[in-house]
């Protein structure tokens, strides 16, 4: 699937519930079926700045694409971040770096996060463009 | 007796829906709402009284000056200090903190023995300071201090070479006295202390630990900004040669505290800001300071601010303070009661003698998460570290969930946190 198409279906599954209760608790799933991340991995080299609890992130490349693993203390943050890894796991540094990032307004988390959690969003959105942008380079 | 019904009745705020869920404020010591006289009051101060103060001859200054003065001598009975002089209005704790910090420092570091009786010796004696160097400083703290009340000591020993001393506490959060009295042994100048934590409710002995201070000849400031809303104050009995508290924790407005400083002390204190009204007479080689409590004072004060906080005292005053102070304790005892129930609860502090609030954590579910799902239940509270990471620390955890009543919550409102985390308990797991 692109990347549009995948945050097409994400937004869809959003727009299913009308309360944010459930829509946390289908981010908190989300966050239970998270790729964890390495443990070699989980050091203050892969922590993410910018976020309440700590999030952890890792990114390879396989055959021109991006693979993403991640893990957090907390299970909402952990959500948040498998919601991103979906969209851009598996997919070429180049269509990640020229995704277009609406979906995350339409489905509204940006506002009904807390600020703090909402810059906690951007520095994860931050640092997987970097991967990418660091991949291409080298692909 | 009190009735919370008609005590809320003076709270519009809390007469509000958030996510569509009525609005349950459990986050106190972090800020109490305010009730409508006191809001009503700053009003009034800019609809028919607003002027700069202690400098106008005309009509409207002077009726503010004395309004903003008669604010001083209400907070002064409020925590019966011997003179209206030795309250000076600030901020908050924080800015409190940060003048005793400098100053005090500096009239330590120029005068070992304290001995200055004027604000000129201050400062021929601070010139010869600067000559010959400063003595070190040692301050000690306790562990359950807000870093309000570590930083500040903490960055002035850095600069300046001295030594923090920490005082520790055991698993309860009861601070252990027997180590606290070997530490003023060590000899520091000066003793921060906690009157309750933000964190883990205790409420410190602090009568006992400022007479142990004074014993070993050490200056004691008490950081009271979680407990002048609750317990009664006596600076006096208390014998502290200082207090600090913030406005906005007991029900006025933001922007307003106080510092309560013994006279002899304040006197030799040299000031911390420089500016308009602290002043006496100025010339470009010298400047003489204002006497007390006004060489304290630089600049326009926050005078709204000052009214509302002594509306708010009154408010306080006439509320039926031993009721108030059952009714508090009855909340978080229920609170407790009922929580406990939660399988994986685990309250950080249990100290017998407590305060206001209850901290917790839940076995594998992170503090974040819990107060981002009651947030949407409409139960509004504190998580993470609330400014004392060292007590995270000492406990091993990334923060608590922390619910802080006042004297306007409900039984009601208990319930309706006990039933949200439970719920959010079960999402969360």
């Amino acid at each position: 699937m692109t990347i549009k198409e995948i945050q097409d279906s994400i937004v869809e599954d959003f727009s299913m519930f009308d309360d944010w209760m459930d829509r946390y608790a289908m981010l908190i799933e989300m966050g239970k079926e998270c790729p964890i991340i390495d443990d070699q991995y989980r050091d203050e080299k892969h922590l993410i700045n910018g976020c309440q609890s700590r999030v952890w992130l890792h990114a390879e490349l396989k055959d021109g694409k991006v693979y993403f693993t991640a893990d957090s203390d907390a299970v909402i943050t952990k959500g948040i971040i498998n919601l991103l890894i979906k969209v851009f796991s598996g997919q070429t540094p180049e269509d990640i770096l020229s995704a277009d990032l609406s979906f995350l307004d339409e489905i509204g988390l940006k506002e009904h996060l807390s600020p703090t959690r909402s810059n906690g969003l951007v520095s994860m959105v931050k640092q997987m463009m970097l991967y990418a942008e660091a991949f291409k380079s080298i692909s | 007796m009190m009735d919370v019904n008609e005590i809320r009745r003076q709270f519009p705020v809390l007469d509000q829906k958030v996510y569509g869920k009525p609005l349950v404020y459990l986050d106190n010591a972090a800020t109490t709402q305010k009730p409508l006289c006191v809001i009503e009051r700053e009003r009034d101060y800019y609809l028919h009284e607003n002027c700069n103060i202690h400098r106008g001859v005309h009509y409207l200054s002077q009726m503010a000056t004395e309004a903003y003065e008669n604010a001083r001598r209400t907070v002064a009975r409020f925590v019966n200090a011997k003179e209206a002089h030795e309250i000076v209005f600030t901020r908050g704790t924080t800015e409190s903190l940060n003048l005793l910090a400098t100053s005090l420092e500096r009239m330590l570091s120029a005068s070992p023995s304290g001995d200055a009786s004027s604000v000129e010796k201050a400062h021929q004696k601070e010139a010869a300071r600067a000559q010959r160097g400063r003595n070190p400083l040692k301050v000690l703290i306790t562990a359950m201090e807000h870093h309000s009340n570590l930083v500040p000591w903490q960055q002035m020993v850095k600069l300046y070479g001295g030594e923090l001393l920490v005082a520790p506490m055991d698993d309860n959060g009861v601070l252990d006295l027997q180590a606290y009295e070997d530490l003023l042994k060590q000899g520091p100048q000066i003793v921060a202390m906690a009157h309750v934590s933000n964190t883990l409710a205790t409420i410190n002995p602090i009568k006992e630990m400022i007479k142990l201070a004074h014993q070993y000849g050490a200056i004691t400031v008490v950081d009271g900004a979680q407990s002048m809303a609750h317990l009664p104050i006596d600076v006096q009995d208390l014998d502290c040669d200082f207090f600090v508290f913030s406005g906005h924790k007991m029900y006025a407005p933001m922007g307003i505290g106080g510092l309560y400083g013994k006279t002899e002390w304040l006197e030799q204190m040299p000031p911390y800001q420089f500016g308009g009204e602290m002043v006496d007479t100025v010339s470009f080689e010298k400047t003489t300071f204002n006497k007390l409590p006004f060489k304290f004072e630089a600049g326009t004060p926050n005078v709204g601010a000052a009214l509302g906080l002594e509306t708010a005292i009154q408010f306080l005053e006439h509320l039926d303070r031993p009721a108030v102070e059952a009714h508090e304790n009855l909340l978080v005892k229920t609170a407790m009661e009922k929580l406990s129930t939660i399988e994986g609860m685990r309250f950080i502090g249990q100290a017998p003698e407590r305060s206001g609030l209850v901290s917790f954590i839940i076995d594998g579910i992170h503090p974040y998460d819990l107060g981002t799902i009651i947030d949407k239940m409409g139960v509004a509270v504190r998580t993470g570290h609330h400014c004392a990471e060292p007590v995270m620390t000492r406990f091993g955890i990334p923060g608590t969930v922390r619910a802080s009543f006042a004297v306007y919550n409900t039984l009601e409102e208990v319930d309706t946190l006990v039933k949200a985390v439970e719920r959010a308990a079960n999402m969360l797991r």
